[in-house]
């Protein structure tokens, strides 16, 4: 009796709650290095591009992982966030295109194209911070963020939450398509903002900017990935799971629950803007298509598929999803859809933890019995997804 | 309400605010109605620093309600609840648990997805904020006080087990555990030892009667082998209001209360 | 802005407006019974609801274009016909989801509401692929066609009377069966207490699925009287999707007076901002204030207060 106990203390004193496992560290490795290294290596820099931007919606699906996943909160406005990112990033870029240089044939020089078709003489008061490069950048986290903080704390305060959160984030996805699309003066409408030159004088549109612009995203995604990390592994990872299990629960050990949901939303916001402001920096346009229920909804299915609990799923769950879709309508535009559709029923029905619930369920027993013989097994407890195949009511 | 039914504390003084620090609970004309139906009912009682006071009442007699509306669950129609002269109504639920006042719910209500320990460490009384939580190190006060917690609720060789293969006694332990690690002055249990086993059921009794020392205790309870053996006071519940209360014995021989609850 | 007009004008232009607003608020209303009924009984989001709506109009679309070439006599009838089959074709098709996706996954509602967006996308690709991406639209019969004249500035066109027409007698009939009929009192006394109502011998899994093709017959039948006023593309349903669920959600979701009511408020005030405003700021403003009313009262306008 005592010798295990004593055993099991002594393992308590030894940092029992690593920043990541071994194996956590590999899949880290394993994806910066197709990431940074093999992926630049192997494509052409059109291929290259294209990685580029399916990797700026993984900054959205690494949010999910912390917001859905993780928190329980689903929301199907993630567009958004990406939208008001790119947004911002590409008034800046628009900004810097439409000197009065470059404008002169207009009858107000020096504002964009857009607006001088719409009749409009002075540039909106709403345009003017994105002549700074620095204020942008700021901008660029700040706007969505703060949109994201005002929806959660009136939802969340009031102890909103599951499908009724989701509608009403559908909802605002919807109403801001239609509020870009009908303000075509302020804001470039259907066609989004588009013809961006420049960054602070560099020309964005070559391969070599677009080739370093690749790099920096991948940067920044693993930067991202690793704060997520940091997240999940603290306490307020586990209060999320805690919450999203027994919400009175956490409530009564003393948890303001509103304030963690506020904070996963926000966070997860704030990924998705990054996201979108790369991807206005790569491609090289922003447009309202990103913004509303379908790109948004489209969104999620990536982490789903990735597996809505793993951070490195989601990244790869993105890449399968973006290939798949690129391939297919390339060559069978129509089954595209269907197989989109039946990819979203599928992982719900029969994958509720997408790749990495397949990784973890089929492979990592069988390459642990191997191991075994070798170290100890892991003894720490991997906070649960859906249950497989929940039996009907 | 009835004078005879307060505590000697009170009668003679005035009915000025002041004579209820005193108590460590005073509960006064809470009522809350749901969609007209009055669940409970100007219900009024007291509660002494380091009295252990047993809530008992047929089913629909408002027992949970009132736990619910001291914790901050359910929002009271009237009155007022004041702990140690704080009142508690106005609060939300977290800030009244920060006050002190923990809560047991009666189905066990502990996190399946996480391990015992980590059930613990959610329950320790510390990086309860956002960025607390975010910053919060797993220290070896932290470790220290869990260990000495799961040896007292008989979980300390399953602690790095998920929660959700304990037995059905050991979550309520469990859940028992992570009250204490909480450490409040009020604690609040909504029936204790229903659905366990005879021995989990001894255990129980005998965990409780080492956990209550040094603070008040709230229970709800239907097993009256168990109350008599913890209770020092006893308040019955009926239809939403106060019917009785005293000790064991006088509330046995209350007439009312045979008639309603004992006397079947 | 209001200078142009005498108040005789301004007067014609509101009736004409609150009645634009008023076959806004039938479209609005049939789809929002269905989903109402779905939603605030069985807790299930249906996002593909949109596309049993269109499943409606295309039905209508195949018969008027049936007894235009093999039935010219009964020609002037044939929406009626039209209807029950569109109300049969949705029902059984919701059906066939429920048993084969829906009854997996009430226990988590949050993926119903994926899974049911993957079915909206293979129906949307499957309409495109059999009718075609364009836009397709009935025939009217000729006793629906123009308008009746009611003062000398103020007209209301008849297919409009007859869409109203068909929602109130829906209205009534689902009000009916839900309050006054024994499969009603069954579908409540599920909702309310599932394990209670499987122990009193009621076949709960057979409701849910009546249910659930109750809700979807219902949107064929909106999707029909849709066809009376505008045309029918594969992804028509989507354009009404958000609408719907916000009217079902600020109703109040368990409630269908609430549905009716919020419907009427919503379509009302986008009729009337529409005529000020541009459509687009039109839907945006009635839109954000659904949303901010709801932000401040998100249990809707009608609600109970009940113990959690």
């Amino acid at each position: 009796m005592t010798n295990p106990v004593q055993t099991l203390s002594k393992s308590l004193t030894v940092n029992d709650n690593p920043f990541m496992k071994p194996v956590e560290w590999l899949s880290l490795l394993l994806l910066a290095g197709v990431i940074l290294v093999v992926l630049p290596l192997a494509l052409d820099a059109f291929r290259l591009n294209l990685v580029g931007k399916y990797l700026t919606y993984a900054f959205v699906a690494l949010g999910l992982v912390i917001c859905w996943g993780y928190a329980g909160i689903l929301s199907l406005g993630q567009g958004v966030f990406f939208g008001l990112g790119g947004y911002c990033m590409a008034m800046y870029l628009k900004l810097e295109a439409s000197s009065v240089e470059n404008t002169k044939i207009q009858s107000t020089p020096g504002i964009p194209d857009f607006m001088d078709w719409n009749q409009i003489t002075a540039l909106p008061w709403f345009w003017t911070p994105f002549k700074s490069l620095p204020l942008t950048l700021l901008l660029v986290i700040a706007v969505p963020v703060a949109f994201a903080f005002i929806i959660s704390v009136a939802m969340f305060k009031r102890r909103v939450g599951g499908t009724y959160f989701a509608i009403i984030t559908q909802a605002i996805a919807a109403i801001l398509t239609i509020l870009i699309v009908g303000q075509q003066g302020f804001t470039g409408g259907i066609n989004g903002i588009t013809d961006l030159r420049t960054l602070n004088g560099w020309d964005i549109r070559t391969d070599h900017a677009k080739f370093i612009l690749y790099f920096v995203n991948g940067g920044l995604l693993i930067g991202c990935i690793l704060l997520a990390q940091y997240v999940k592994k603290s306490k307020l990872g586990r209060i999320l799971v805690a919450m999203r299990d027994k919400e009175d629960r956490v409530r009564f050990s003393g948890y303001s629950v509103a304030g963690f949901k506020v904070f996963a939303f926000c966070l997860a916001a704030a990924f998705a803007a990054i996201g979108g402001a790369m991807f206005t920096l790569q491609v090289g346009f922003m447009s309202p298509s990103f913004v509303g229920i379908v790109p948004s909804i489209e969104m999620v299915i990536y982490a789903a598929v990735g597996g809505r609990l793993s951070l490195f799923g989601a990244v790869w769950g993105t890449l399968l999803v973006n290939f798949a879709k690129t391939s297919f309508s390339e060559s069978f535009p129509d089954l595209w859809l269907f197989g989109l559709g039946a990819l979203f029923i599928a992982v719900v029905l029969a994958f509720p933890n997408g790749l990495a619930g397949i990784w973890r369920e089929h492979i990592e027993p069988r390459l642990t019995r191997r191991a075994k013989s070798l170290r100890p097994p892991e003894p720490i407890a991997v906070p649960r997804g859906v249950p497989h195949g929940a039996p009907a009511e | 309400m009835n004078a005879s039914i307060l505590p000697a504390a009170l009668t003679g003084a005035e009915p000025a605010p002041a004579p209820q620090q005193d108590f460590l609970l005073a509960v006064e004309g809470l009522t809350v109605s749901f969609d007209g139906f009055k669940a409970v009912n100007d219900v009024s009682f007291y509660v002494d620093p380091d009295e252990i006071r047993v809530i008992i009442g047929p089913n629909g007699a408002g027992k949970t309600t009132v736990l619910d509306l001291i914790c901050g669950r359910t929002k009271a129609s009237a009155g007022s609840i004041k702990y140690k002269g704080q009142e508690l109504t106005k609060l939300s639920e977290s800030a009244i648990v920060q006050a002190g006042v923990g809560r047991k719910f009666q189905t066990p209500s502990i996190y399946d997805d996480l391990t015992v320990f980590e059930n613990l460490e959610i329950s320790f009384p510390r990086g309860r904020s956002v960025f607390g939580a975010l910053t919060f190190k797993r220290d070896a006060e932290v470790r220290d006080r869990i260990e000495e917690i799961a040896s007292l609720i008989f979980l300390k060789d399953r602690l790095r087990e998920r929660a959700e293969f304990l037995s059905h006694g050991q979550k309520q332990w469990l859940e028992i555990g992570m009250l204490l690690i909480q450490d409040p002055e009020l604690l609040m249990l909504d029936e204790p030892v229903a659905g366990m086993s005879v021995g989990e059921r001894i255990k129980t009794a005998e965990l409780l009667n080492q956990i209550i020392k040094g603070r008040s205790v709230l229970v709800i309870e239907h097993d009256m082998k168990f109350v008599e053996d913890i209770a020092h006071r006893v308040t019955v519940l009926h239809q939403g209001k106060v019917l009785s209360e005293g000790s064991m014995e006088r509330v046995q021989s209350d007439p009312r209360v045979i008639e309603v609850y004992l006397g079947h | 802005m209001f200078g142009d007009y005498s108040i005789g004008d301004l007067s014609s232009i509101f009736v004409m407006q609150g009645f634009a607003g008023l076959i806004l608020f039938s479209v609005y209303v049939l789809m929002a019974l269905g989903l109402a009924i779905i939603f605030g009984q069985m807790g299930v989001i249906n996002m593909a609801h949109g596309e049993f709506m269109i499943l409606g109009a295309y039905v209508t679309y195949l018969c008027s274009s049936f007894f235009q070439s093999h039935l010219p006599s009964l020609f002037p009838i044939y929406f009626f016909v039209a209807m029950g089959l569109a109300f049969l074709a949705s029902g059984a098709m919701g059906m066939l989801v429920e048993w084969g996706l829906i009854r997996h996954l009430y226990k988590r509602p949050l993926d119903t509401l994926l899974a049911t967006w993957g079915l909206s996308l293979i129906l949307q690709q499957a309409y495109r692929s059999i009718f075609g991406p364009r836009e397709v639209g009935v025939e009217l019969p000729s006793w629906m066609m123009g308008s009746v004249q009611v003062t000398d500035t103020i007209e209301v066109q008849i297919n409009g009377l007859f869409v109203m027409g068909v929602t109130i007698v829906i209205t009534l009939g689902v009000a009916a069966l839900i309050f006054y009929s024994r499969f009603g009192q069954q579908i409540r006394a599920v909702m309310s207490n599932r394990t209670m109502a499987g122990a009193v011998g009621i076949d709960t899994e057979r409701v849910d699925r009546l249910t659930f093709g109750l809700g979807c017959g219902i949107a064929g039948i909106a999707g029909s009287a849709f066809t009376m006023i505008g045309s029918t593309g594969p992804t028509s349903g989507q354009l009404y999707i958000v609408d719907t669920f916000l009217i079902v959600v600020f109703g109040g979701a368990a409630s269908l007076l609430g549905t009716i009511a919020s419907a009427f408020s919503i379509s009302q005030t986008q009729s009337t901002l529409e005529f000020f405003l541009s459509g687009s700021m039109a839907k945006v403003l009635t839109l954000l204030a659904v949303v901010a009313i709801l932000m401040l009262r998100p249990q809707g306008l009608f609600t109970l207060k009940v113990r959690r």
